[in-house]
């Protein structure tokens, strides 16, 4: 029985928050957020120095040999530092790739397990992160397969402004690309990727719901009025609390949601689904109230409290909306 | 992460099971016989080790090693069998292990094989009219007697659970009326078969009073043996405070609220609402948090079992539980409708023609939830000790400022 993170795990978290710290300070992503590209080469090159691409895959393909769980555990880094780049996507391509029979998609798979080739998830929606960085996007056939595409003739990338700064998005529209056909929509394949990209949102969320729970009680800590620190008063005391209380005890159902996919539990399908659901909206309270403890400082630009707000914005409508979910959880419960 | 207790826990898990089948058949026994032959079995089951394994052999316990594994196998097959436990209540949970922390070899020798024998049975002596949350301002008073001998009690005590039954009461009393707030508070053993003390039923809010409901206690000159008091005099208020860890993770907590949520599903679908989308949702959206109190609930006990520090999230369970039982409670109200006009008659009582238990017996739950936000520390007080202890924020204006 062991239901906590053991210490190579904690380790790998340490790695990448601390890889994060150093690659994506606050400064860096200011400018990024104003500035026109999808993309952050310096950043992204540091976190797959750190075999992120490759560590859900077997040893003998070059990978770490880790599961979902340790996917999660760095997807839960990224939202945490609201870090670039499509590392969901890298990840669940080649954890689909590598599983995939199709002999000319698998030679993409050392170029994706490095970093080299940067892939992106282009399910459900045509709004798609860093496409204009992406060589590969992993896709939807019509019959619910998976499918990988190469950027080139074929694909069309149309920019918009983008609500999250930290993943822009663009319209991308397939044509006559080049297509591997990774696995058919019976395949049980396509079905537990498609699960696997919930729990990492989620994880996203957790990351990210986290962070702004950290910085609301760091902030309470430090600014004073009525002569105290405002974290004495007790109506802010609470909703602090409130958030935590959110936050901390959701921890464990993402990594039950993780724990369920890697053992192929019969009720990982919907435990995907409620960590989805539940996190996007523990995301969505904490960036509100994160934004109401801080006050004035926390409604600018410049505090950057508002990247996570944004991002929470991303989470929640990806791969279908907290609603959506708890829907298919519905059903997948036989109520 | 792995959530199975591993091969030795399943071994052990074989002789737990074979224990129970050999002594555990009370289907034949008449109702007489009944009380006796559990007495008995709880007795062999002591000798087998599995019960009262943090009570020392020589006071009636078995006296086994901290064991988290072990002891939620053997709650697991005890359930499983029905097969019953320790005999529980205050005595078992509050009153031995302060006795065994704290106690006198005197105090040890004359209560504890009798508590967990089920002999005495315990009241607990803490919350006065005047003092609720801010339980160390107790105005119950007791004096030495003029030979030292015995305490003399005059007071007040509310909120005593198996407060019919109780036979004994540990309780917090002011002694040292000049010092400060927490240093004048001892913590004093009474027998409560005596002509100064009063008790009376308390009816709650669900209409319910009686035995299984709490009581208040009147004391008009009750007495104390000098040598009933645990811990020093006047460090009452630490005394209270000592909690033994012993084996409490279980994960048999979330179990509960697991159930109970299965139940509000049934209770949907009985209600034939079980296809409407808003019921869906909202159900659903409570699953979601009583998933994530599960789950943090094996993370706990995983991190007791490798005696690791879980940190903040073990300060946070309890209003956790509140909370999600106040969101059933909201969702069970909408579902029941109009059912929920007639009361229904009280638990395990048959039902009758006026009061029959369908769908209101809900009401148990639409009311008592609200219990959870009061006993055993306050909603508002979790919220202070989540923020104080978990999150380090400083300790509120009113609490910091007095001493």
């Amino acid at each position: 029985m062991r239901f906590h993170l053991t210490e190579e795990q904690a380790a790998i978290q340490d790695a990448v928050r601390g890889t994060l710290t150093d690659a994506w300070p606050m400064d860096r992503l200011h400018a990024f957020a104003d500035g026109e590209a999808d993309f952050d080469s310096e950043s992204w090159s540091a976190l797959m120095a750190l075999g992120i691409g490759g560590l859900a895959l077997p040893d003998e393909q070059g990978g770490a040999g880790l599961g979902l769980l340790e996917a999660a555990l760095v997807c839960e880094m990224a939202g945490e530092a609201a870090a670039p780049g499509p590392v969901i996507g890298q990840i669940l391509a080649a954890m689909a790739v590598s599983a995939s029979a199709d002999p000319h998609a698998r030679l993409w798979l050392e170029r994706i397990a490095s970093g080299d080739a940067v892939a992106t998830l282009a399910f459900g929606s045509n709004l798609v992160q860093s496409a204009g960085a992406a060589q590969l996007f992993l896709t939807e056939a019509a019959d619910g397969g998976l499918e990988l595409v190469e950027a080139g003739e074929g694909v069309t990338i149309e920019p918009v402004t983008s609500t999250d700064r930290s993943r822009p998005v663009s319209r991308v529209d397939f044509d006559g690309a080049k297509t591997y056909r990774l696995c058919s929509g019976d395949d049980p394949l396509a079905d537990r990727i498609r699960d696997a990209a919930l729990i990492l949102v989620a994880a996203d969320a957790l990351g990210g719901a986290q962070h702004c729970t950290d910085l609301s009680v760091a902030y309470a800590k430090e600014r004073e009025q009525f002569g105290q620190s405002i974290g004495r008063f007790q109506g802010l005391k609470h909703q602090l609390a409130h958030m935590a209380l959110d936050v901390e005890p959701a921890r464990a159902l993402v990594w039950y949601a993780a724990y369920a996919w890697d053992a192929a539990l019969p009720d990982a399908p919907r435990a995907a689904a409620m960590a989805k659901a539940h996190l996007c909206e523990v995301y969505t309270r904490a960036t509100r109230a994160a934004i109401a403890v801080h006050g004035g400082i926390g409604y600018t630009w410049e505090y950057g409290l508002n990247y996570w707000f944004r991002r929470a914005i991303l989470d929640r409508a990806w791969l279908g909306g907290p609603a959506v979910q708890r829907a298919r959880a519905a059903e997948l419960a036989g109520w | 992460m792995d959530l199975s207790y591993g091969a030795e826990a399943e071994v052990f898990r074989g002789k737990v099971r074979a224990f129970l089948a050999a002594e555990w058949q009370p289907a034949e026994r008449r109702k007489a016989e009944l009380r006796d032959f559990i007495r008995a079995f709880r007795n062999k089951a002591v000798e087998a080790g599995f019960l009262y394994r943090s009570v020392p052999k020589r006071y009636g316990g078995s006296e086994q090693p901290v064991d988290v594994i072990k002891a939620q196998v053997i709650r697991e097959e005890f359930g499983r069998a029905r097969a019953p436990m320790e005999v529980g209540g205050n005595g078992v949970n509050m009153t031995v292990p302060t006795l065994l922390e704290k106690g006198t070899e005197e105090q040890r020798e004359l209560f504890i094989r009798k508590t967990i024998e089920g002999d005495f049975i315990w009241g607990q002596g803490y919350s006065e009219p005047g003092s609720g949350s801010d339980l160390a301002s107790v105005r119950t008073k007791a004096e030495l007697s003029a030979d030292g001998s015995k305490w003399i009690v005059n007071g007040q005590k509310i909120w005593t659970s198996q407060g019919g039954k109780a036979t004994h009461m540990f309780m917090l009393v002011r002694t040292e009326p000049d010092a400060a707030k927490h240093d004048g508070i001892t913590y004093l053993l009474m027998d409560l078969d005596q002509p100064g003390v009063t008790r009376r039923p308390i009816r709650q809010m669900t209409g319910m009073e009686g035995d299984d409901t709490f009581y208040e206690f009147f004391f008009d000159d009750a007495e104390a043996p000098a040598t009933w008091q645990v811990g020093e005099r006047g460090q009452g208020w630490y005394v209270s405070r000592t909690t033994l860890k012993h084996e409490r993770a279980a994960i048999g907590g979330a179990d509960g609220l697991g159930r109970q949520f299965a139940k509000l599903v049934e209770l949907a679908k009985e209600m034939g609402r079980i296809g409407d989308p808003l019921v869906r949702d909202r159900l659903a959206e409570i699953e979601g948090r009583v998933m994530a109190h599960r789950y943090s609930s094996f993370r706990l006990f995983s991190c007791q079992a490798a005696g690791d520090d879980a940190g903040p999230v073990q300060l946070m369970m309890k209003l956790l539980l509140t909370e999600i039982g106040h969101d059933m409670a909201l969702l069970a109200q909408d579902l029941i409708g109009a059912e929920g006009l007639i009361e229904p008659s009280e638990a395990g009582t048959r039902s009758g023609a006026t009061a029959r238990r369908g769908p209101n017996k809900w009401l148990d739950q639409i009311m008592g939830s609200l219990g959870n936000s009061i006993a055993g520390g306050a909603s508002n007080i979790q919220r202070n000790i989540i923020a104080e202890r978990g999150l380090g924020l400083p300790r509120d204006l009113a609490m910091s400022a007095e001493k």
